[in-house]
C-alpha cells in the first residue's frame, strides 16, 4: 500500500508534528518504505491466532478509591512553563 | 585514571569494608576520572556535590558497622530514570529543564540500599535507537579505540560506555527492543533485561510500555546479579510489576551446568552472518559442552517477522505515550497563535527526527482503517513469536545466540545513515526477547580481529533469570575476557 501526501500531511496533523511543505516528499518516501518494509507481517498466518496484549497473565489489582498522595499542587507545577493560581496557563481557548 | 576505578562491586564492597578506602576516597577517584573522561560524552550530568554527600553517610555506616548491601557503591543512572530533584531530560530537547519532584522506584530502591548517584547517563532520545547517534546532547564515544570514534550502541549508550571506561562501577539501563545487550556487547560489558514486570517501570520514562524493562550494566555477571537483586520486586505504583518472590540471585553464580540444556536456534545463523561472530558463538557452544552441559538444536520459526512486529508495536505505543509531550505542563514550550499550535511548535521544534519518525508510524498504524491491517497483525505475529520460545522451552532449558550480528561501527556511519531500517536491522537478535516478555543477559566473549568487543546473548524463560546467571558465569570465567583498564 502506498501512503499518498495527503495522508502523510494528516498523520503529521494527528501528531501534533509540523512537515515543511518542501520535505513533504522526502519524509513520504521514507514513510512508504517503512510502511512496505513491515508489510512483510502479511505472509505470516495469523488465522485464529489472538492477538497478544500483555506477555504476563497476572490480573490487576483493585485497591481503595482513596487519596494517597495529595495535596502537592507546588510540585506539579514547579516544572510548568507558565502557571498562576496553582494551574497550568495556556494560550486564550475559549474567545 | 586510578586503580579503585577498576574494581567489581563485589571487589569494591570488600574493599570498603576492609577499610582499604572510604566510600569518599573512592567518589573522589571517580568524579576525578568523570572529569579526565569528558571527551566521551558519557554523562550528560554529573552530580559530585549529592555523590559526595551520599559517600559521607556511606563512610558513617560503614563505621557504625551497619552498611547496607550496596553501600557506597558509585552508580551512573540513565537519563530516563526520573531523579528527584536531579534534572531528568531522556536526551530529549522537549524535557529541557526538566526537574522531576519525584524517584523512580527502581533508583530509590538503589539509593536505599546504599549506592551513590555520580550523574546521569547519555541515551538515544527516548530510548529510540541503536547506536546513542539520536541524543539531542550529542554522540558517545565507545571507549575501545577512542581515536576510531566508534558508537557505543544505544540506547543506553552512556550506561555502556561508563561502565568499560571505569567511570561508574555500574549503571542503569532500560531495554525495549536491545537497548541494554546491543550496547553491553558493542563496549565489552555485561547487561541483563530481566522478565518484564521484575522491575518496577514506575518513575521511568515511558517508550513502549508493554516491553520496557529496566536492568543494570555492569563489569561482570555477579555485579549483574548484586544490582538486579536491589532493582527487582513489586511495586504497587506499576500495575504491570508481578509480585513473585526474588531470588537470591548471586547464590546460582557458580553452580553446575551439567546436563543444563543449551538451546541453539537455527534462525540465528542466516546465510551471511559474519565469521567471527559465528566462530565467537561456537565458542561459547564448546565452553558450555565442555561443562557437561547438553546442547540441543531449536527452531523459532517466527524469528524472520520479529522485527517488522517490533517496528509497528514499538512505535504504536511510543505514539500514545508521547503524546503528553505538549508544551503545557512541562519542559519545552514554544508558543503560538492558539493552544494547538503552541502544542504544535513545541512537539516540532522539541522532537528529533527518530522520535518523529516512530511517532507518525505509530499514529498511521494506529489510525482508523489501518489498525486491523497493521497494528491487530502485529500483535497477533507477537503471540506466534512467544508461541515459538513456549514450544523451544519444551525441549531445552536455556538458549545461546550472538547479541548483535555488528561490533560497534563508526559514529555518522554511511550505510546506518541511508535509511532507518539499516540501523534497526541490528535489533535482529535482541527484539524477540522484549516481545515475549523474557529475560536476556548479553556478555563479552571476545574481540574481532580489529580488537571490537562481540557479546553473546543468553535467553531464559519467564522469570528465571537464575539459570541466565548460573550460565553465564560459566561462559565468563572460561572466555576470560579483559575488559579496559
Amino acid at each position: 500500500m502506498s501512503v499518498d501526501t495527503q495522508t502523510v500531511k494528516k498523520i503529521a496533523f494527528l501528531s501534533h508534528l509540523k512537515i515543511d511543505d518542501d520535505k513533504i516528499d522526502t519524509v513520504g518516501a521514507e514513510f512508504n518504505k517503512i510502511i512496505s518494509w513491515v508489510e512483510q507481517l502479511n505472509e505470516a498466518n495469523t488465522d485464529n491466532v489472538e492477538p497478544l496484549v500483555s506477555v504476563n497473565d497476572t490480573k490487576l489489582t483493585l485497591r481503595k478509591d482513596e487519596v494517597v498522595e495529595g495535596n502537592q499542587a507546588d510540585k506539579i507545577l514547579k516544572n510548568a512553563p507558565a502557571a498562576e493560581y496553582d494551574y497550568f496557563v495556556v494560550p486564550k481557548v475559549v474567545e | 585514571m586510578s586503580d579503585i576505578t577498576k574494581l567489581t562491586i563485589s571487589q569494591t564492597l570488600e574493599g570498603l569494608k576492609n577499610k582499604q578506602f572510604s566510600a569518599t576516597e573512592l567518589t573522589k577517584a571517580y568524579l576525578q576520572d568523570m572529569e579526565a573522561k569528558r571527551n566521551l560524552n558519557a554523562y550528560v550530568l554529573e552530580t559530585p556535590e549529592q555523590a559526595l554527600a551520599q559517600a559521607k553517610v556511606a563512610d558513617t555506616n560503614y563505621a557504625n558497622g551497619t552498611p547496607r548491601t550496596l553501600e557506597g557503591i558509585p552508580l551512573g543512572i540513565k537519563d530516563i530514570f526520573c531523579t528527584k530533584d536531579v534534572r531528568t531530560t531522556a536526551c530529549s530537547h522537549i524535557l529541557d529543564g526538566f526537574v522531576p519532584q519525584y524517584e523512580s522506584t527502581v533508583t530509590s530502591k538503589l539509593f536505599n540500599d546504599g549506592a551513590i548517584c555520580l550523574g546521569k547517563l547519555n541515551m538515544d532520545e527516548f530510548a529510540m535507537g541503536g547506536s546513542n547517534e539520536n541524543s539531542f546532547y550529542g554522540p558517545v564515544v565507545n571507549p575501545w579505540h577512542e581515536e576510531r570514534n566508534l558508537v557505543p550502541g544505544g540506547s543506553s549508550g552512556g550506561s555502556a560506555a561508563a561502565v568499560a571506561a571505569n567511570i561508574c562501577a555500574a549503571a542503569t539501563g532500560t531495554d525495549t527492543g536491545g537497548s541494554i545487550r546491543q550496547p553491553a556487547a558493542f563496549c565489552g560489558v555485561t547487561g541483563i533485561k530481566p522478565t518484564y514486570g521484575r522491575c518496577s517501570r514506575y518513575g521511568i520514562m515511558a517508550f513502549a510500555s508493554s516491553l520496557d524493562q529496566a536492568g543494570p550494566i555492569a563489569k561482570d555477571v555477579k555485579d549483574c546479579a548484586i544490582l538486579l537483586q536491589s532493582m527487582s520486586g513489586y511495586d504497587p505504583k506499576d500495575s504491570t510489576s508481578v509480585n513473585k518472590e526474588v531470588p537470591n540471585f548471586t547464590s546460582f553464580i557458580g553452580q553446575s551446568v551439567k546436563g543444563l540444556k543449551i538451546g541453539i536456534p537455527a534462525e540465528y545463523r542466516p546465510q551471511g552472518l559474519n565469521q567471527e561472530i559465528a566462530d565467537y558463538w561456537d565458542k561459547g557452544i564448546e565452553i558450555l559442552k565442555q561443562a557437561g552441559a547438553e546442547i540441543v538444536n531449536i527452531s523459532l520459526p517466527n524469528t524472520k517477522y520479529a522485527l517488522a512486529a517490533y517496528y509497528i508495536i514499538a512505535p504504536a505505543e511510543a505514539s500514545s505515550n508521547l503524546a503528553r509531550y505538549d508544551g503545557a505542563r512541562y519542559g519545552l514550550r514554544i508558543d503560538g497563535k492558539n493552544l494547538d499550535e503552541m502544542y504544535t511548535n513545541s512537539r516540532t521544534s522539541g522532537f528529533g527526527a527518530e522520535v518523529k519518525r516512530r511517532i507518525m508510524i505509530g499514529t498511521y498504524v494506529l489510525s482508523a482503517g489501518y489498525y486491523d491491517a497493521y497494528y491487530l497483525k502485529a500483535q497477533k505475529v507477537r503471540r506466534l513469536i512467544q508461541n515459538d520460545f513456549v514450544e523451544a522451552f519444551k525441549k531445552c532449558d536455556i538458549i545461546l545466540t550472538p547479541t548483535s550480528p555488528l561490533a560497534a561501527f563508526p559514529i555518522g556511519d554511511k550505510t546506518m545513515r541511508e535509511s532507518p531500517i539499516n540501523m534497526w536491522l541490528n535489533d535482529v537478535f535482541t527484539v524477540s526477547v522484549n516481545l515475549a516478555g523474557l529475560p536476556g543477559m548479553s556478555l563479552p566473549i571476545g574481540l574481532s580481529k580489529d580488537g571490537l568487543p562481540f557479546g553473546l546473548q543468553l535467553i531464559g524463560r519467564s522469570f528465571d533469570e537464575e539459570t541466565i546467571f548460573k550460565t553465564a558465569a560459566i561462559i565468563e570465567q572460561e572466555a576470560k575476557f579483559e575488559r579496559l583498564k
